[in-house]
């Protein structure tokens, strides 16, 4: 059933399921809610239907696993918009994996990266990013800094780059391409939070508009596709069939036709009107950011951070503020945004909290968070000498993350874990960054910050003893310091 | 032929009256805007299929939103109007010359105009040169100011149109801060009886209670609105509405009103028990 024409009008995985839809098929195949019959509550709760194109691959749907049809005209279709070479739709999160021995990467990656290094083994080498002393935020890694990295490991297979950052920070990605191609190495970005920018002339450069060789980009993010769908873009240095090997690893071999028709409505969407409709969220930011400035005591940042280096460029979809000139941790104000004003931000960190502004808000929205952090600031204000400061802990790597992992570990209470290596995360979530990562060494500085960052009220996440009292480090001295995984 | 004007005041509940005619009929950036004629209510002013104003019974809604706080505080100089750009509210003010300006902001530019166009009644006194008219989402502009107003009454559309902002924390939070030391803010509350609006009355209220020391609750009787009976919020910073009324020196000043005198002032706040309790539910926690 392969469509003739090809266009970005065209949305190939909502036209089959409408067509699957009419045929009013006898469904003797999974999933067996059977269309929301088996499950009255379901369906009542999520609609029919949505419950009537929550099917399984067939014939007519195509296969995620090996795309022959639809799928594969959509994901043609995606990969023209976002300018790539090639295109595969991820129902299972952004978490890539690329072999290799070593890769580049900055120490501000999401703790995806970190996983995918864990299942391919690669080791780590880290540029440290830079920081911004005032805002306790870490920005992008010096160009000059991944240079050295690169001379200094001229085996390393690739780069890694955030592009942006959650807070909408952009390392100089053209160079770094450049760079890296010409010591033979792949430029892989993490797009997670830059779906934006291959929709619009006012944002940042893309991955795939500089030449890099992978893109991981969460539309579900900012791109309007439901939640847990994203696209991995390739450029043309790529081996795609090999690519697909990989993913179909660790993907699902039931993908959710909900998930992969919401990415091929939102790529018709963001091909036929992304200009227009980032245009509309930037104009909402730049509106939210001139109000809160405004207010006095607050800083939402912008492009003012520009540098040239460690911030390349600068993301204005993202809507940063910093919160400790009024006294309060970012996680603070986070929490009364929600407990009291109904007011639920992306994240909260010890110094800023972030809105994630997209395609779906609305003026009134904004004057409503505007509002509540004027209210906010005249009865909640504190004395901001009394906050910690730091964010960004350089970390002292003891083995890879894989080593450190799958290695012989033992239960240690927090507080006697300095000096030994980790074997599990340590993590405030969101946003994600992890503060330990396995191999990585316990320091006292990272306890403190974690206990600091546990009673302003972040949600710690990693160790497998929930309450967080008890850390898993490598149990040192043995012969078989290693467990085979 | 029969013309049939009819609103959903729940899935379940409609209320119909026979049009005569249609007068207005626009889509302005924030809703729709319908104005009809009819035989029983007289012009009828709608947005988004919800009835605002008739002719007929807006005196009800217009007095009470506006005479239980002149009468508590007849000292009020400088009044800030949040909605209210049908202009019913405003004239009811203007019936006061101690009152010597009336801010009114009104998100909606077209209301205005369309009320002036064809609900004189209403709309006439806007432009008494009290009054001053700014065409800006009252969210953003309550939180630029700080005490300067006597009084702030909340004559919004339901929470769930473009006055959602206006049943929030952070307006009422603005609103107090906006309010000089003898403040009071008046809110519409919505009906206590349909259960979704009964929860938008209970959050509201809660809100209220939280940013002001003095909060009571009023009723009234409106026949076009969803169940008929209408509260109010009197929120305030010094006075109680009942025993810190002087109610002779109101009655001194011999205003004509159709609905509001003071010993009903007294009685509106006397509330069914069940109200009481949705009330006492959200005081309590």
């Amino acid at each position: 059933m392969a469509i003739e024409y090809l266009t970005q009008d065209r949305a190939p995985i909502l036209e089959a399921l409408e067509k699957m839809k009419a045929a009013r098929l006898v469904p003797f195949d999974v999933p067996g809610h059977k269309r929301g019959r088996g499950n009255r509550e379901l369906a009542e709760f999520l609609g029919q239907d949505c419950l009537d194109v929550d099917v399984n691959s067939m014939k007519m749907l195509d296969n995620l696993c090996h795309p022959i049809s639809v799928i594969r005209d959509a994901e043609k279709l995606a990969a023209e918009a976002f300018g790539a070479a090639n295109s595969f739709f991820m129902v299972g999160g952004t978490t890539s994996s690329v072999p290799g021995e070593k890769i580049i990467l900055p120490r501000n990656v999401h703790r995806s990266a970190i996983n995918a290094l864990i299942l391919c083994g690669a080791t780590p080498v880290y540029v440290n990013p830079q920081v911004d002393e005032r805002l306790g935020i870490s920005l992008g890694m010096k160009t000059s800094e991944v240079i050295a990295a690169m001379e200094k490991n001229p085996e390393a297979k690739a780069v890694l780059v955030n592009n942006p950052t959650y807070y909408g920070i952009c390392s100089d990605i053209e160079s770094l391409t450049k760079a890296a191609h010409a010591r033979g190495m792949k430029l892989l970005a993490d797009e997670a939070h830059g779906t934006q920018l291959y929709f619009s002339s006012k944002l940042p450069k893309s991955a795939m508009s500089v030449g890099a060789d992978m893109a991981a980009v969460s539309v579900h993010k900012s791109g309007g596709s439901l939640t847990q769908s994203s696209i991995l873009l390739t450029g043309e240095n790529i081996n795609t069939g090999y690519v697909h090997q990989i993913i179909n690893l660790t993907q699902s071999t039931s993908a959710s036709y909900l998930l992969m028709s919401s990415l091929d409505i939102s790529r018709r969407n963001l091909a036929l009107h992304g200009e227009e409709i980032f245009n509309g969220v930037i104009d909402l930011v730049e509106y939210a950011r001139d109000e809160i400035n405004s207010l006095g005591g607050y800083y939402a940042y912008g492009r003012e951070l520009i540098d040239g280096d460690a911030v390349f460029d600068f993301d204005i979809t993202k809507l940063s503020i910093y919160t400790r000139t009024i006294g309060l941790a970012g996680i603070e104000v986070y929490d009364i945004l929600r407990d009291d004003y109904d007011i639920q931000m992306e994240l909260g960190d010890i110094a800023n909290i972030l809105a994630y502004i997209s395609i779906g808000d609305r003026k009134k929205d904004i004057e409503r968070l505007v509002s509540a952090l004027a209210d906010i600031k005249r009865n909640y204000r504190k004395d901001p000498s009394k906050l910690l400061k730091m964010e960004y802990i350089d970390p002292i790597v003891d083995a890879t993350p894989k080593e450190a992992f799958y290695a012989k570990k033992k239960s240690l209470p927090l507080e006697e874990t300095i000096g030994e290596t980790a074997a599990e995360f340590l993590m405030c979530y969101p946003p994600g960054i992890p503060v330990l990562a396995p191999g990585e060494r316990v320091t006292r500085e990272i306890l403190d910050y974690i206990r600091y960052a546990k009673r302003k009220g972040c949600q710690i996440t990693g160790p497998e003893d929930m309450t967080i009292r008890r850390l898993q480090v490598i149990r040192k001295g043995n012969s078989d310091f290693y467990t085979n995984p | 032929m029969e013309l049939w004007f009819t609103e959903q005041h729940t899935p379940n509940v409609r209320f119909s009256i026979k049009v005569d005619k249609q007068l207005f009929s626009e889509t302005s950036e924030f809703q729709r805007i319908d104005i009809f004629e009819s035989a029983e209510f007289g012009r009828i002013l709608v947005l988004d299929g919800r009835v605002q104003i008739t002719e007929k019974d807006e005196f009800v809604y217009h007095e009470m939103i506006t005479h239980v706080a002149m009468c508590v505080n007849p000292a009020i100089k400088k009044v800030l109007l949040v909605g209210g750009g049908d202009g019913g509210t405003a004239r009811e003010l203007l019936k006061y010359d101690t009152i010597e300006k009336i801010d009114l902001v009104e998100i909606d530019a077209m209301v205005v105009e369309a009320c002036r166009k064809f609900i004189p009644q209403t709309a006439g006194c806007l432009d008494n040169p009290r009054v001053h008219i700014f065409f800006e989402d009252g969210l953003k502009f309550i939180r630029r100011v700080e005490n300067e107003y006597d009084l702030i009454i909340v004559d919004s559309t339901d929470p769930f149109g473009p006055g959602e902002g206006l049943f929030t924390k952070e307006f009422y939070g603005n609103c107090y801060h906006a309010l000089t030391a003898d403040g009071i803010m008046v809110n519409q509350h919505e009906n206590p009886y349909y259960s979704r609006d009964a929860v938008a009355m209970q959050r509201a209220h809660k809100r209220i209670v939280n940013s002001f020391l003095i909060s009571r609750v009023y009723q009234c009787h409106i026949p076009t609105y969803p169940s008929g009976h209408w509260l109010f919020g009197f929120a305030s910073k010094k006075f109680h509405p009942i025993s810190d009324v002087d109610f002779k020196r109101w009655k001194s000043l011999n205003l004509q009103t159709k609905y509001y005198n003071t010993k009903l002032h007294r009685g509106a706040f006397s509330l069914p028990t069940y109200v009481e309790k949705l009330l006492r539910e959200v005081e309590e926690n």
